[in-house]
């Protein structure tokens, strides 16, 4: 069989990511109701350079922690699906806002392309946007793209290309946080690490017990259940070590 | 120059600007509205109010986002010359 890479959409609601959903895709998608959840997901095929792409249009969002249904699924997507890469659409006309998902994302995996869509409409407004400085900043590729008129779609291809095979490489941005929660993060990352052993992102994992998030633990339970390291039943574990810092 | 103003979201008046200065709520609650925009220093504009002040929409980042005036009422800002 050959092999076939995955790469996941995600975005703010209305940053054209199912116009270019369609336009790599064509005709090639289907429509599926994932791990029993009402919310539409489409998956469609293309192929470039001989390699086989499966390429997941997530439900678009303003954040991935507030837990509707929109959210989690496109969270537990990204986190335990595992996506080689994950291409947060951008809309170049509205930054300020979709920066915010962008950077969540960051903090979920490295394995990133930012593209800046609507660039056409961020032309006509004389909006200018130095894609050098945020790809030095956020430490992965940044692509402007018009998906409309097709403008920047085939430095995409050749971008995606170049990350399955291993040419760029990222380097994630850490967001930052205060002392005091800093101190906190290590502490919660290091019993992470030491859980899930590489499976779940440790600092990420870290930073949403501190939020408190009931959801995720509960996803995680019954993702793990009786499959987390020895001595380590994952109900106890996981639910505990949020408590102990 | 007077002293800057300090009200709650849900008192706003329509055309006002606000510039938020803190959220009084914790939780989920808390990062969504933070998520949809509503951070400290941004400045929203009241859009429309209706009859009975509730719900309250908010232009936030050049998109129209109401709120729920239990929300909107724990959102503490500074009014804006216009
Ligand atoms: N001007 C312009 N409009 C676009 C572009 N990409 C998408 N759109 C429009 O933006 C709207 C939202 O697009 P859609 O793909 O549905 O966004 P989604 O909600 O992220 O899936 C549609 O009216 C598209 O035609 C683009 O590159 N330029
Ligand atoms: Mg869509």
């Amino acid at each position: 069989m050959i092999e076939q890479h995955t790469i996941a959409l995600a975005g703010n609601p209305n940053t054209g990511k199912s116009t270019l959903f369609n336009l790599l895709t064509g005709l090639k998608q289907h429509t599926g109701n994932w791990a029993g959840k009402t919310v539409d997901m489409k998956a469609g095929y293309f192929s470039h350079k001989d390699r086989k792409y499966e390429i997941v249009d997530l439900p678009g969002t303003y954040s991935l922690y507030s837990n509707s249904a929109d959210e989690e699924l496109a969270r537990n997507y990204i986190i335990f699906e595992k996506p080689e890469i994950t291409i947060v659409v951008l809309d170049a006309t509205s930054l300020e806002r979709n920066m915010n998902l962008a950077l969540q994302v960051l903090e979920m995996t490295g394995r990133v392309i930012v593209v800046m869509n609507l660039m056409d409409e961020a032309d006509k407004r004389g909006i200018l946007i130095n894609e050098k400085i945020l790809m030095r900043r956020l430490g992965v590729p940044v692509i402007k793209i018009s998906s409309r008129n097709r403008t920047g779609v085939d430095m995409l291809l050749d971008t995606i290309d170049r990350m399955i095979t291993g040419e760029i490489s990222t380097e994630p941005v850490t967001v930052v946080y205060d002392e005091e929660t800093e101190k906190k993060i290590i502490l919660l990352e290091e019993k992470a690490e030491n859980i899930f052993q590489g499976r779940l992102p440790a600092r990420w994992v870290a930073l949403r017990l501190l939020d408190g998030d009931q959801r995720l633990i509960e996803e995680i339970e019954k993702r793990f259940a009786g499959r987390l390291e020895d001595g380590f039943a994952g109900r106890a574990s996981v639910s505990t070590i949020g408590r102990s810092v | 120059m007077g002293m800057a103003k300090t009200i709650s979201l849900a008192d706003g008046e329509k055309g006002d600007r606000i510039r938020i200065s803190k959220l009084h709520i914790e939780g989920v609650m808390r990062r969504r509205l933070l998520d949809l925009g509503f951070v400290p220093g941004r400045i929203v504009e009241v859009l429309r109010k209706s009859p009975l002040g509730d719900p309250i929409a908010f232009r936030v980042s050049q998109t129209c986002i109401a709120l729920r005036k239990e929300e909107s009422g724990q959102i503490e800002g500074e009014l804006v010359d216009s």
